[in-house]
């Protein structure tokens, strides 16, 4: 094979496998829109947040520090501790669920019946709230997340194709381990939430309520109930989806805005479809890869930053509802 | 007793059609009128000018702006920073290839050129609605950005990424650049933003107003009575996109003399201006000076009473803050979600009775 084709390859595996990761924070996003009509802006910074308390959690970090040090003058960073990293997943998961049992005692339950506008921008509050928790807790420092996962490119997967090029001089394709992992941990994950909503009692509750609110409620769904059980997954997918972007590039305030490039995955896939939040990431993901490689030198790189929407934009001329949305039916 | 309209008898088509009908809103604002032209320029000085005043009535043009499209046309925008940079870049351009157009042709025609450019990015908005709509207007702001950063004609090949405004001036004296006094950039603003206001407003009273609601309340059923939902949309992305140009255009010119595009009009801005909105009340022009006032006094009240008057430090101050934002927006939504502008009306009914409610 030409070394072109190949090149050509690698970058359309790479895209997929940072279109996995893309569809990780999509699904966080669909779950809760499914649930309860609500576009939680927030997605983004729970993965921040869960995140940094990850982080901080595991290393034994005292929550608050610079807070108590402004207010008290006492001086304490570190309780002199380290948790497993299995242990701190654990807990962390916990703080997400008590964040999601908070979000529906103190936001959701008030907001009950206003415009999907309202509510919207409720979420954007609630990410600005948890973005100034997370620093206040955590502190606003980059920091790496070690919670064992492999680093470093595949030296099996390049040895294996440094043969297939016909002409001498290819090294074989660069595949980072992590994105591998990744793309394990999400493909158990989107396998467990299917299997969790098609044959569990509380995911037939949440698919009765996102097919039917009223008639749920009247089957004797809560919906409060269902609202906690929702934002608590959301969260602990945002916690998968925090770990995995944080271990590629650091937790840091930048890890929020990839919520914003969540955002034309779920056009893609419409914004109730899990398989199509999967199916929208990859093609995202391929999509910017392949159009940063082969038109993105001709007009100045950096395209990643914009491609993602305007292919969302351009696709919704065409199929307002995304790829395997709902049919928008108007009535009158 | 304070607050009444018993007793304004109109006897013309005129007084009956005026912009403030009620004889005490009228008279409140030419009291405001000529204590913000007559007094303030005359009490100003730099701290007041540039951490209040001008950040204030910049804001307030864009807060307009955008409430025109999503109060008004019920439109979602989250473009909002691409198209002040439009307007800066525009304000850009023209100051340095024309430099003997008057800064205020400058102004305006940025505005124009970012009406021209909304039109183009409100364009989907004729196919998608509602949140898929502010999906597709965040391609707008990422591709804006993006475009000003990387063609280096749009910044006459600054080797910096930054552009800088040249001094201009309006009768004489300077309201751009490092000489000019504060009350001639106040002044300008200002006069710019009553001018402004007073076309929104009466824009928003008239047919093309009427039509942007008539889309906003229900479209299908606005269609049916004739009103042609190609044209509100457009029109309302052209004039929003207008003002959100100007008010770019003095956020680079007068305000802050050069900018760099990424920090200064980033999604950030978006998010800012739509607070405003939200918080001021959505389909209210009073609503979005008071969200905009609001937006630009709390970061300063926040920060003098924990960083002046606590002694913390500037970073912890400044994650406080976001939470405080954050949950501000969240009680302000739950406790009137129809901002600032509600409580007002609230207010009027509660003076109309007074003393005597019962």
């Amino acid at each position: 094979m030409p070394i072109w084709m190949l090149d050509t390859i690698e970058v359309i595996i790479n895209g997929l496998m940072v279109g996995v990761l893309y569809s990780l924070v999509a699904l966080g996003f669909v779950l809760i829109f499914k649930a309860s009509g609500i576009f939680n802006y927030a997605q983004g910074v729970m993965a921040l947040f869960a995140a940094l308390t990850l982080v901080g959690l595991q290393s034994g970090q005292v929550p608050f520090s610079h807070l108590i040090k402004a207010v008290t003058g006492i001086e304490i960073s570190h309780f002199g501790w380290e948790l497993p990293a299995i242990v701190a997943i654990l807990l962390t998961a916990g703080v997400m669920v008590i964040v999601a049992i908070l979000v529906e005692r103190l936001l959701l339950r008030h907001l009950v019946n206003q415009e999907p506008i309202i509510l919207f921008m409720a979420t954007i509050g609630l990410a600005y709230f948890l973005e100034g928790l997370g620093d206040l807790m955590w502190g606003a420092d980059v920091r790496a997340v070690e919670i064992g996962l492999p680093q470093g490119g595949s030296l099996w997967f390049e040895n294996l194709t440094k043969g297939w090029a016909a002409d001498s001089g290819y090294w074989g394709m660069y595949i980072d381990k992590l994105d591998i992992t990744a793309t394990v941990i999400a493909g158990i994950l989107v396998v467990s939430l299917t299997l969790f909503s098609q044959y569990t009692r509380i995911g037939r509750a949440l698919r009765a309520v996102a097919d039917d609110h009223q008639a749920a409620l009247s089957v004797g769904i809560s919906l409060r109930a269902i609202w906690v059980i929702v934002w608590s997954i959301a969260g602990i997918v945002a916690l998968v989806a925090g770990a995995m972007w944080g271990a590629k590039t650091g937790v840091q305030f930048s890890l929020s805005l990839i919520a914003l490039k969540a955002l034309p995955v779920l056009i893609l896939g419409g914004f109730t479809s899990i398989p199509g939040a999967i199916v929208g990431g990859l093609i995202i993901g391929v999509g910017e890869k392949l159009f940063e490689f082969t038109i993105g030198p001709m007009i100045g790189g950096a395209t990643e930053n914009w491609f993602a929407y305007v292919l969302a934009l351009v696709f919704l001329m065409f199929r307002p509802q995304g790829l395997f949305g709902e049919r928008i039916i108007e009535r009158v | 007793m304070l607050y009444r309209e018993a007793g304004d008898f109109k006897t013309s088509y005129a007084a009956d059609e005026q912009t403030f009908p009620i004889r005490f809103d009228r008279n409140a604002f030419y009291v405001l009128v000529a204590v913000a032209f007559l007094l303030v320029p005359f009490v100003i000085n730099n701290y007041w000018s540039n951490a209040v005043l001008l950040p204030f009535l910049i804001w307030s043009i864009a807060a307009i702006g955008l409430n025109i499209l999503t109060g008004y046309c019920g439109q979602v925008s989250l473009g909002t920073g691409g198209f002040m940079a439009v307007g800066a870049f525009g304000a850009f351009k023209l100051m340095t290839a024309f430099p003997d157009l008057n800064i205020v042709f400058v102004v305006v025609l940025a505005g124009f050129i970012t009406a021209l450019v909304g039109m183009a990015f409100g364009l989907p908005s004729l196919r998608i609605k509602g949140f898929y709509l502010a999906v597709a207007t965040l391609a707008s702001q990422f591709f804006l950005v993006w475009l000003f950063n990387k063609v280096p004609w749009f910044m006459n090949n600054s080797a910096t990424g930054h552009i800088n405004a040249p001094v201009r001036t309006v009768f004489g004296q300077a309201v751009t650049g490092a000489a000019a006094t504060p009350a001639a950039k106040y002044l300008f603003c200002l006069a710019i933003l009553v001018a402004l206001a007073l076309v929104a407003k009466n824009l928003t009273r008239g047919r093309i107003g009427r039509s942007w609601m008539a889309i906003r309340d229900m479209d299908i059923a606005a269609e049916i009575i004739g009103v042609s939902p190609l044209r509100a949309k457009i029109s309302a992305f052209a004039v929003s996109s207008f003002f959100i140009g100007v008010a770019g255009a003095l956020y680079f010119t007068v305000y802050f003399g050069a900018v760099e595009v990424t920090d200064a009009f980033g999604i950030r801005v978006s998010f800012l201006v739509l607070f405003m909105v939200i918080i001021g009340g959505l389909g209210s022009i009073l609503g979005s000076f008071l969200g905009a006032g609001f937006m630009v006094l709390l970061p300063i009240l926040l920060k003098n009473v924990m960083v002046g008057g606590l002694g913390w430090p500037t970073d912890l101050a400044a994650h406080v803050e976001l939470l405080v934002v954050g949950l501000l927006i969240m009680v302000f939504l739950i406790v009137e979600p129809h901002g600032l502008a509600q409580l007002w009306r609230l207010t009027k009914e509660k003076l109309r009775l007074w003393p005597f409610p019962h």
